[in-house]
């Protein structure tokens, strides 16, 4: 039953699982690897942002315009949510920490049951001229749906390394993850620059929840999934590194595709949670953790 | 004689970054021991290395004889260094009495816990530091001043012989510089080995039997006050930032 | 010692109503608003007190009831046996897990939880021999006499458990433990600087909590006759713990029982008024409300009135 063709295949796969998954791990990458926040909702906003795709693609909205057109308005909301967080919790110091770890739990309920209340729990799609259809690539059928993804994900990693090490925002936002007081010094108001960076991580969540739509079904419970494979990818790229979220990315998928294609589609959920249990026990800093 | 306190080629890096690079110190016991050097120099790294709560890269340090670069922190303590901490941490759900309690319960009294004992002894304590009528009151809404005495009454509830100060006086007036150096002093009179940082230049010339300057994270000078402070390469680094 | 003559009382009290002729639904309810108190008194061992969120209550919980369940089937052991496995397991899993991550931030130690939820699920989903994903039918065995029902010897059961529970609760918040978990709380660095050995009291408070969720988790499977992998895992057991400490209040043993009783009651006025969708809403909201709002929670507010009456 075991075949190099079909290892090969699964690698295959995998590599474009990868890519996608590091695309949907990078909002988390800035919010909670950069910026310290500890943001168990990341995946539930995404999964918000799939249905508002699904919703626009009612009106006739192309999944992926529809994840550009979100972007400003998650960006919005994500410097509210910041905002907020801030002047609850991480103003008041240490204690906050719990707090705001309930807080981020309960809000990623509130948005899946909401969820729930509004769309019901049965899975929803959307259309595409992409979705469905293969493309034949060295004897390889290869669904459209994750090329497309694949590609999404490049461009929005490559866009967001440039971003953080080449604008003059970006680096205030790196600078302020790595030295706050400094930056307080130089007459900067970290605050803001948190704000506008946690916007921008969760504008990127919208183009997320697209890719995550346009890849496969969701339903409003797919963000505790995504918890376990977010984090782990983060986490395996040690907090704060743009290119190691691209390489966690990749081993996450390839393990879990091959996993897949060994034991089945009962086991996957589990290896992006085992994987990162792993890398919590010998190596939490990451591959290329501060 | 063998150093109390043996600071052996410590080296402490974070990422790319040297805090600490090749640092040579002894102290012996019973010294009155100032650290100096100016911000981001090393100071505080170097006393988290101590205690335990970095572990070094590189080096050891030897306390008493024996070796505790790997002891975790809670085990120095209970061999008896202490420290007091730059910005004061409180057990703010507790009150200043309370905070005392903990480290006479996991310290001096592990073997037999009796509450009445560490009451009584906290209350002594706080007696001696000029606490005594705020035993009760919550310990988030003390004074700064009042803070930074806690901070030194909880690193004395361990009952250390090695109590390690880090800028307990910055930020407060004169005379309240002058009650925690009489403090301090009063501590080694009863024999604690004591090292402080400070910046405040006349408290630590006041205060130490020998002096050593960080800068960058190397030692630059080491020995008796008055010669520390005229080598130029400790006024450049004081001055030139 | 009023504490004892009370909950001696209340063991009582519980007695007398199971082999009263009221109605089986007070039993039913009861023992849910009773699972929903030991799990809510376990968790606020490590998350209040020592200020370590465990999202992984169903981990630990779910593992009870595997516990019970295997060993019923395997052996047919009997309900005392099931809860003591139960309560092994659920400790073995604390430490397991308290090892692999207490030393790391607390928030590494919260996904780790969640991590354990999944993984656990999956394995059990995959095991036939407990009937994998579909799960398995439990012959309950008879009942001893006395009691009505088998469900109103589990109220006792529960009953006794709850307190239990609050009883390790409360030794664990006033001994020089639990001092030294608030110190852990309010300044971690600080407390190890003191003695306090922050690893090992960390641990001891994750093996004691989760050994009373594997406990609550053990006769789950005898309540229901009935245990199957989604409905054991699931999440709303880790906001209802979480929940119920945060509205009760996380700094003393009352707090999550207030907590519990009190969403517990709610959860099932909401689900027979409304449904069961909204019974999850109502239980984040009032936890996000809880946290920004008022993070002492009911006995805070209370403690709040109390010093404001006093200080006249």
């Amino acid at each position: 039953m075991f075949s190099f063709e079909l290892l090969l295949e699964a690698i295959l796969f995998g590599v474009l699982l990868g890519c996608f998954y590091a695309a949907v791990s990078i909002g988390l990458s800035v919010s909670f690897g950069l910026l310290d926040v500890p943001h168990v909702a990341h995946p539930a906003i995404m999964v918000f942002g799939a249905y508002c795709t699904y919703l626009l693609g009612t009106y006739g909205f192309d999944p992926i315009v529809a994840g550009i057109v979100l972007m400003p308005v998650f960006f919005l909301l994500g410097v509210g949510v910041y905002r907020f967080y801030y002047e609850s919790f991480e103003k008041r110091g240490t204690e906050a920490g719990v707090r705001g770890l309930a807080f981020f739990f309960g809000i990623a309920f509130i948005i899946e049951v909401g969820l729930i209340l509004v769309f019901g729990v049965d899975q929803r799609m959307v259309q595409a001229p992409y979705i469905g259809t293969s493309l034949s690539l060295f004897g390889y059928r290869i669904p459209y749906r994750l090329v497309v993804a694949f590609g999404v994900a490049l461009v929005l990693t490559a866009a967001l390394t440039v971003y953080f090490s080449k604008t003059f925002l970006g680096r205030a936002i790196k600078a302020v993850a790595q030295d706050e007081p400094a930056l307080r010094l130089m007459g900067a108001n970290p605050v803001r620059i948190k704000q506008w960076a946690f916007g921008i991580a969760t504008g990127v969540s919208a183009l997320a929840g697209a890719m995550l739509i346009i890849v496969g079904p969701v339903e409003p419970a797919l963000d505790r999934l995504y918890i376990g494979r977010t984090f782990c990818v983060v986490v395996l790229a040690g907090l704060g590194s743009m290119t190691g979220t691209l390489a966690a990315g990749l081993i996450l998928g390839i393990a879990e595709s091959i996993v897949l294609t060994l034991f089945g589609a009962s086991w996957a959920p589990a290896v992006a949670f085992g994987l990162l249990l792993i890398v919590l026990g010998i190596r939490p800093q990451g591959l290329f953790g501060r | 004689m063998k150093p109390f306190l043996k600071i052996d080629r410590v080296s402490k890096h974070f990422g790319g970054f040297s805090a600490l690079t090749d640092v040579n110190i002894d102290i012996a016991q019973g010294e009155r021991f100032g650290l100096i050097g100016p911000n981001g120099s090393g100071k505080t790294t170097l006393i988290n290395c101590i205690s335990g709560s970095f572990r070094n890269d590189g080096g050891s340090i030897v306390f008493d004889g024996e070796e505790i670069t790997q002891l975790p922190a809670y085990q120095r303590t209970r061999r008896g260094i202490a420290r007091s901490f730059q910005v004061p941490r409180p057990f703010s759900s507790m009150s200043v009495l309370e905070n005392l309690i903990v480290p006479l319960e996991y310290v001096a009294h592990r073997g037999s816990l009796h509450t009445a004992d560490t009451r009584a002894e906290a209350m002594d304590l706080l007696a001696r530091i000029g606490l005594a009528d705020k035993a009760e009151t919550q310990s988030n809404q003390l004074t700064q001043v009042d803070l930074r005495k806690l901070e030194l009454a909880r690193a004395m509830a361990a009952r250390p012989r090695l109590l390690i100060s880090d800028e307990a006086m910055a930020g407060l007036t004169g005379s309240e510089v002058d009650e925690i150096l009489d403090i301090l002093i009063k501590l080694n009179e009863s024999g604690i080995t004591i090292i402080m940082i400070e910046h405040i230049m006349h408290a630590v010339m006041r205060f130490s039997e020998r002096v050593v300057c960080l800068d960058a994270g190397r030692k630059i000078a080491d020995g008796r006050p008055q010669e520390v402070i005229a080598i130029p390469e400790v006024r450049k680094a004081y001055l030139g930032e | 010692m009023k504490y004892w003559i009370v909950s001696a009382a209340l063991v009582l009290a519980a007695l007398g109503l199971a082999l009263s002729g009221i109605n089986e639904y007070v039993f039913f309810a009861g023992f849910v608003v009773l699972t929903f108190v030991v799990l809510a008194t376990a968790w606020n061992i490590l998350g209040g007190y020592a200020g370590y969120v465990n999202f992984g209550t169903p981990a630990f919980f779910g593992l009870g009831a595997y516990s019970a369940a295997v060993l019923f089937k395997a052996l047919g052991a009997p309900l005392v046996l099931q809860i003591a496995a139960g309560a092994v397991m659920g400790g073995l899993l604390g430490f397991g897990v308290g090892l692999l991550t207490l030393r790391l931030r607390g928030i590494f130690f919260a996904i780790a939880t969640v991590a354990v939820i999944f993984i656990m699920e999956t394995l059990m989903v995959n095991w036939r021999y407990v009937g994998g994903a579909t799960g398995l039918q439990l012959l309950r065995p008879p009942v001893p006499e006395v009691f009505g029902t088998y469900t109103r010897m589990l109220f006792v059961v529960m009953v006794v458990m709850a307190v239990a529970a609050v009883s390790i609760a409360r030794y664990v918040q006033t001994s020089w433990i639990g001092r030294g978990l608030r110190a852990i709380r309010d300044s971690e660095e600080a407390a190890e600087c003191s003695g306090v050995p922050t690893l090992r009291l960390k641990l001891f408070a994750c093996v004691v909590s989760g050994a009373l969720m594997g406990a609550a988790g053990a006769p789950m499977p005898m309540y229901l006759s009935f245990i199957e992998p989604a409905s054991t895992f699931n999440l709303n057991y880790a906001i209802a713990a979480l929940g119920s400490a945060t509205i009760g209040g996380m700094s003393h043993w009352l707090g999550p029982i207030i907590g519990a009783i009190l969403l517990g009651s709610l959860q099932q006025i909401v689900t027979v008024t409304i449904s069961g969708e909204v019974n999850v809403l109502v239980v984040g909201v009032l936890l996000v409300l809880f946290v920004v709002v008022a993070p002492e929670g009911i006995l805070g507010l209370f403690k709040k009135k109390l010093f404001a009456a006093k200080s006249r």
